[in-house]
């Protein structure tokens, strides 16, 4: 299934891949909406039952109880029982750079070369990609485009998932650079014989070593008059002036203190780390620091056979209960298909540990946090973007995350995906 | 130079002509020596049980003519006295690869996977090397010799470390002084067998541990097929298979776990092998004893980790810490429990390794009687002499070593190593004892000697009036050299002495002195440092030494939360739970269930039975044991990709019952699975039907009288689209080739089960007699599958062989022929939500489970993914929230229609009286993300209780902390450690390609 080895692929597939445009973006808000009865979950924390939503031209206009005695704008849908979410946000995803993970072709995420942050993943990104519009019905609106590879992979922007083109679909552009921090242990070269097995990485500090002379060099650079330009020293001007994050992947204990450190030493603004499975034993230096973190899949495996066997799914807990700012990402194995599955990853957070809203916010108001973006989405507030949806049920538990509206920025977008057109087409086939 | 030449030639043509007569002579007189060899007063060790204080023994011609306390001394003997020595037989080494040089590679190059054999004539698997001979290839390697004898080694069986079947080895004296005529005790002596392939090929079959076992077994049902005379063509490779079956049959397991599996081998064609085991056969003694077999045992134990750095540290997983804890406790378990052992050097880096290894597995408790006759007697049962080796007896050769006395003393040394009545002098015997503080005078200067040191190096201090002065020393055959510096360090001059030592307490000899002139000079010694550098010593060594620590007990798996005793099976009564019953009752609230003897005995309200232990199940729900129907955890060994059918091979061979991914699936309520083959192939290997009993071993995991299943494969897999560029020869390529495959085997077993019915000689043939099951109805096809057009094609094919396929498993379009499954009568097995992962999912949708279950199929989720198998019960609730199927209808995606799919649901799959009591009581609602499974039971044994977890998670912390503490230690105390390394996971899935 996964991890295949794609080495190569038929040429006549090549040809065949034809990428056909799926549902249509909707159009402008031009009509007020209120929805009225439903349980929301603000993302901020907040719930309000019985409540009422009201949002127009794009932006919410009201958030409060339905038993306030205020004039209801536009169309008014009853949602008494169901539940209201802001648009759950996929960060750190390759969604759109990738189509088909055994196409060649098909995959934009990975550019030659060592340090790139001036790759920028959001020109590449393909709106009409079939498994974006397959996240809709779930709930994920918004994802972070984000490049792989390399040891700076590239600069990541902020997507919404329902537009006709790249631009359309940036809510924020060029948010941040993701770092891939050396790793403290390496495999053996089995071409020369050697085992298999992790050892130490001898080559940690001089890779270490390396970004610091870059970072160095990059310094010198902006203190000069940049002449002849530097192009991936020109992307790494936001870093120190602020406008831009830097996103450091990394898990282990060691690599995790070593990044910040190396950040601080270079004067970078904003820190993010991704990853984090070992995020939990260094927390007093993570809140000194204000450092947040976007935690890896929580349905994964525990890493050692000595750990305890749902210490994936509670990692979440132990980062929240230490005063650490979350989010979730979902990086790994066929992540983009599986992006759906974000709110079911909060799920289980909740299922060991948290508070509900709390698991919430790990996918919402939390993660816009992270990723600087919350004076526009991550949490049901006025003045927002309308970008929310309700669901029939708790949508955190697969049981019942079932979609009956989604907008974004007030528009009323489709549910509808290759996949629900393929369901119709066949049920009605053994009908008739 | 030439005399030492000539002195060799005469050694060997006298040793020649004590053994051979009638060769013509033109060097000289034909001389004859007929004399005896005669050791007396030795302690003589005959046997590890038989022990002759003061004892004589007689050597003529390489062998021992008598041995005994009142033994006569026949006149012309040459008698040496040994008073205060001990006489051992010499060791032997039955897993050897002495003077047989490693075959190399093949010059070819080329990335192309190879289908065909390289060789003509032999057998059609370059693999199985059935009529290689060590004999042919050895070649005397006297600088290894040299470190086998020293290191106390007389004999050796070698072998040509190569292949699946090696072909024979050979009997070596290590006589060095002699030639192959004294040295050859056996020219074709065992027969050796591994599971690891040639390395003179690049035939790709088998790709994998579970081909080599279904090789090894089709080569002993060719062997026998062509002892028949049936065979139309020559086939050198079984003809020498059939010459060697009555020689021992030495195979290298290498583990406990391949000991098991290959005894299983041997026990279907009565064959007792001799196990070349790992060292870690302790960790299931009991079923290691119950093969029945002789174990060469290896004597390396592993060097503590390095742990300073605690970040590498935590990575070192508590199996490997207790591995170094435990390993040098595996010979004294063994004995304890009667598993007879021989011992080799084979996993040694040098020979030299060897005692002080043995001494630490002594230290630990193994008795001197095993370990000796784990180098003398029990190797030379093994191999069929036990009259000629290995002991001391009359007749047998006599390989002896003379030692200071108990072999298995730190403090004994090994003097002399005599290999068929050749003596191998490795310390002189009798060494003068020099050391001690000496004064003497020369030119009316009073000096000050001490020296000291061990015996065979020592060292040596000089002064005047206090002043030291540089010095060396050597002692060799009574003569010490001394030299010393002048007390004028200006001019670096120096004074010489030697002298020829008879008596130790008077250096007596002669003094040079720089300018050429001597004079005699007479040094008194004044005390004897003897006794106090020996203590001395001894203290060093304690420091040094490792003691042998505290043992850490075995648990079940020997790892993290593995059972110290397994657990038992109980007498549970649940009480006032909500019961999913998968049957016509459907789920009942507050309810009782009763588990006695392993099965469910009574389901009902209010019920009460007297030595049950009750469980509040207030709140809580009570399910069947989720089934996984695609699952490649706890297996060793996923696809054989060699062969575009490997019927032949089967999971039940290589299941693994130390998988932590076990223990995970209980966590996630998971009782039983189907361990299949990987789809590198169309025609993949058998399953293995599995429950998941956390701490049994492998044959205990297996369903007993377990349905026969098979994997199939379609698509981009076998038709290798995704392998690169190098892999584009195997048939079949395209799906038009993948039918024909299919329609050829299917033919082909048809024809062969007709011949087999008819009566006629016939070559048996694992592979067609699995197919020929199918066609039978036997054996059940689980068909990895992906798009409609090949879904159809093989219901198709099956349809014309009148045979219906049981599942297809994945079957993503399988909503697009739902229909013509119905009617055909196959059952899917899917993922909730998978896709867009390749070319040929792209139609793959979420709600295919509920449109197949809609039209009539029994449907099934499964995973193929050892972490979401662990959450079954959440990609069961998705068929909730995408198509809509009912709650009750959902669960049995993962319980009852699996166990419908496998043929199991007589016994699992549902709570009703009678099946087996395999239930999950979960703290919520099954199907919510938020339920968490508190205790999985199986046949009324508890595997997984979330309290009991917790209580674990403190035990391994505390575990690891002391064993952490020890390997600290070790590395103080100057020991040996090695740089952490930490074992990647693998996570097996259907394209995993070993």
């Amino acid at each position: 299934m996964k991890n295949l080895k794609y080495k190569i692929l038929a040429f006549t597939l090549l040809f065949s891949v034809v990428l056909i445009a799926q549902q249509t973006p909707a159009p402008k808000q031009t009509t007020a909406i209120s929805i009225e009865g439903a349980t929301a979950h603000l993302g901020n924390g907040n719930v309000i039952k019985n409540s009422l939503i009201m949002f127009n031209n794009g932006k919410i206009t009201f958030v409060g109880s339905a038993m306030m005695k205020i004039a209801r704008q536009g169309n008014v849908i009853q949602a008494q029982g169901k539940h209201i979410y802001p648009g759950f946000i996929a960060p750190n995803s390759t969604l759109g750079l990738v189509e088909v993970d055994a196409v060649r072709a098909s995959d934009d995420m990975d550019e030659v070369g060592a340090m790139n942050p001036h790759i920028r993943s959001l020109i590449a990104y393909n709106t009409e990609s079939k498994v974006v519009e397959s996240m809709r019905p779930n709930g994920v609106l918004l994802g972070q485009i984000t490049p792989r590879g390399g040891r700076i992979s590239g600069t990541s922007s902020v997507v919404h998932f329902d537009a006709w083109n790249w631009e359309d679909a940036a809510i924020k552009e060029d948010d941040g650079i993701h770092l891939n921090w050396p790793n403290a242990f390496s495999r053996g070269r089995w071409w020369l014989g050697e085992p298999t097995m992790l050892k130490e990485n001898k080559d940690y500090k001089n890779e270490v070593e390396e970004l610091t002379t870059y970072f160095l060099n990059n310094k010198a650079y902006q203190a000069s008059n940049k002449s002849p330009k530097h192009l991936p020293f020109e992307a790494l001007q936001g870093l120190i002036d602020g406008s831009k994050k830097l996103y450091i992947h990394v898990d282990a204990e060691r690599g995790i203190t070593d990044a910040i450190n190396f950040a601080k030493a270079n004067n970078i603004k904003h820190v993010v780390i991704v990853g984090g499975y070992e995020a939990h034993k260094v927390t007093s230096l993570l809140k000194e620091n204000n450092i947040p973190v976007l935690l890896q899949r929580v349905h994964s495996r525990p890493k050692n056979d000595d750990d305890d066997y749902d210490l994936p799914f509670k990692l979440a807990n132990e980062l929240v209960n230490a005063g650490i700012l979350v989010g979730l990402e979902n990086s790994g194995d066929m992540e983009r298909m599986n992006a759906r599955n974000l709110p079911f990853l909060a799920g289980t957070c909740a299922a060991y540990g948290l508070d509900k809203e709390q698991a919430l916010s790990l996918i919402t108001y939390n993660t816009a946090k992270i990723l600087g973006i919350e004076d526009k989405v991550g949490s049901l507030e006025v003045g927002k973007d309308a970008t929310l949806f309700i669901s029939e049920g708790d949508a955190l538990d697969m049981r019942t995350n079932k979609l009956e509206k989604a907008y974004i920025q007030g528009r009323d977008i489709s549910l509808e995906s290759h996949q629900t057109d393929l369901y119709k087409r066949y049920s009605n086939k053994y009908k008739n | 130079m030439i005399k030492n030449y000539l002195l060799f030639i005469f050694t060997v043509c006298f040793l020649s002509l004590s053994a051979q007569e009638n060769i013509p002579k033109n060097d000289g007189v034909k001389t004859l020596n007929t004399n005896y060899t005669v050791l007396t007063n030795a302690k003589i060790y005959v046997s590890p049980t038989q022990v002759i204080e003061k004892g004589t023994l007689v050597i003529k011609d390489g062998k021992i003519v008598s041995v005994g306390n009142g033994v006569s001394i026949p006149k012309n003997a040459v008698i040496t006295d040994l008073s205060g020595k001990s006489i051992y037989p010499s060791f032997i080494d039955l897993y050897s690869t002495f003077g047989v040089e490693k075959p190399k590679g093949p010059d070819n190059n080329s990335r192309r996977p190879q289908y065909d054999a390289t060789r003509e004539g032999y057998y059609w698997n370059d693999h199985i090397r059935a009529e290689q001979n060590a004999i042919d290839l050895f070649k005397y390697d006297t600088a290894e010799a040299k470190k086998l004898l020293q290191a106390g080694f007389g004999v050796v069986n070698t072998h040509i470390d190569d292949g699946i079947i090696r072909g024979t080895g050979t009997l070596i004296a290590l006589n060095s002084n002699g030639t192959n005529a004294n040295r050859i005790l056996k020219e074709q002596s065992a027969q050796y067998l591994g599971t690891q392939k040639s390395k003179t090929s690049k035939q790709a079959y088998p790709t994998s541990i579970m081909g080599a076992f279904a090789l090894l077994r089709q080569v002993y049902m060719d062997a026998k097929w062509y002892d028949t005379g049936a065979a139309k063509e020559t086939d050198r490779t079984l003809e020498a298979f059939n010459r060697n079956k009555n020689q021992v049959q030495i195979i290298e397991a290498g583990s406990k776990m391949n000991a098991l599996r290959l005894d299983n081998i041997g026990d279907q064609f009565n064959t007792q092998y001799v196990f070349v085991g790992g060292g870690d056969e302790y960790e299931y003694v009991k079923e290691i004893k119950a093969t029945n077999g002789t174990f060469i045992l290896p004597i390396n134990f592993p060097d503590a980790y390095d742990m300073e750095n605690p970040f590498l540290a935590q990575s070192v997983e508590l199996s490997d810490l207790r591995e170094w804890n435990q390993k040098p406790y595996n010979l004294k378990i063994l004995a304890d429990n009667n598993v007879p052992f021989a011992l080799s050097t084979y996993k040694l880096k040098e020979a030299k390794e060897f005692m002080p290894n043995l001494l630490k597995a002594i230290e630990a408790g193994l008795s001197k009687e095993k370990a000796l006759a784990a180098l003398t007697t029990i190797p030379a049962k093994i191999i069929g002499k036990s009259n000629e080796i290995g002991t001391l007896k009359t007749g047998a050769y006599a390989n002896f070593l003379v030692t200071s006395g108990d072999i298995f003393d730190k403090k004994t040394t090994i003097y002399q190593n005599w290999v068929t009545g050749v003596k191998n002098e490795l310390k002189t015997i009798d060494t003068k004892d020099i050391r001690g503080k000496y004064t003497f005078n020369l030119k009316n200067t009073d000096y000050e000697l001490t020296i000291k040191g061990e015996l065979e190096k020592l060292k040596s201090e000089v002064k005047t009036n206090d002043k030291k002065l540089g010095s060396k020393i050597s002692f060799n055959d009574d003569w010490l050299n001394l030299t010393f510096s002048t007390t004028d360090t200006t001019k670096q001059e120096f004074i010489r002495l030697v002298a020829n030592i008879k008596d130790t307490s008077v250096l007596n000899g002669k003094a040079i002195f720089p300018n050429g002139n001597d004079t005699v000079f007479v040094a008194t010694k004044k005390t004897d440092s003897k006794s106090q550098d020996k203590k001395e010593k001894e203290d060093d060594k304690n420091d040094n030494e490792p003691k042998v620590d505290k043992f850490y007990p075995v648990t079940y798996p020997n790892m993290a939360y593995g059972f110290e005793n397994l657990p038992k099976q109980e007498t549970l009564l649940f009480k006032n739970v909500t019961v999913w019953t998968n049957e016509e009752e459907g789920i009942l609230k507050n309810t009782d269930v009763l588990i006695k003897d392993g099965k469910i005995s009574k389901i009902g309200q209010n019920l009460n039975i007297s030595n049950a232990k009750i469980i509040d199940g207030k709140g809580k729900h009570l399910t069947a044991g989720i089934i996984d129907e695609h699952t490649h955890i706890a297996t060793s060994s996923v696809n054989e990709a060699g062969h575009n059918s490997t019927a032949e091979v089967t999971q039940e061979d290589v299941i693994n019952p130390e998988d932590i991914n076990i223990y995970y699936n209980l966590s996630g309520g998971v009782t039983s699975a189907q361990v299949l083959h990987g789809s590198a192939n169309p025609i993949g290997g058998r399953s293995a039907i599995i429950k998941m009993k956390w701490g049994e071993t492998a044959n205990n995991l297996i369903y007993k009288n377990s349905p026969k299943f098979i994997k199939f494969a379609l698509g981009e897999n076998v038709k290798q689209s995704n392998w690169g560029s190098n892999n584009t020869v195997r048939f079949p390529q395209t799906r038009m080739g993948v039918e024909q495959v299919y329609t050829d085997y299917f033919q082909r077993a048809k024809e062969y089960d007709a011949k087999k019915k008819s009566g006629q000689p016939y070559r048996k043939d694992v592979e067609m007699e699995v197919i020929a099951e199918i066609l039978n109805k036997e054996r059940f096809i689980s068909c990895h599958s992906y798009v409609q057009s090949e879904i159809n094609m093989l219901m198709k094919v099956a349809e014309k062989f009148n045979f219906n396929i049981n599942t297809f498993t994945h079957i993503l379009e399988g909503y697009k022929v739902a229909d013509k499954m119905k009617a055909h009568g196959v059952g899917g097995s899917t993922f909730s939500d998978w896709w867009a992962y390749k070319y040929e999912v792209n139609d793959a949708i979420p709600t295919n489970a509920a449109i197949m279950h809609n039209a009539g199929v029994t449907v099934a989720i499964n995973s193929d993914d050892g972490e979401m198998s662990r959450r079954l019960n959440q990609e069961a609730a998705k068929s909730v929230k995408y198509g809509d199927i009912s709650e009750e209808d959902a669960w049995k995606f993962v319980t009852l229609n699996p166990a419908k799919l496998l043929h199991i649901d007589d016994r699992v799959g549902s709570i009703k009286v009678g099946k087996d009591a395999d239930v999950v009581l979960w703290s919520d609602h099954p199907l919510s993300i938020y339920a968490k499974a508190e205790k999985t039971i199986i046949e009324g044994v508890t595997y997984f209780d979330i309290d009991r977890d917790k209580q674990l998670r403190e035990a391994i912390k505390k575990e690891k902390n002391e064993l952490t503490n020890l390997m600290l230690q070790a590395k103080n105390k100057g020991l040996k450690t090695k740089p952490i390394e930490k074992k990647e996971k693998e996570h097996f899935h259907c394209d995993t390609n070993f």
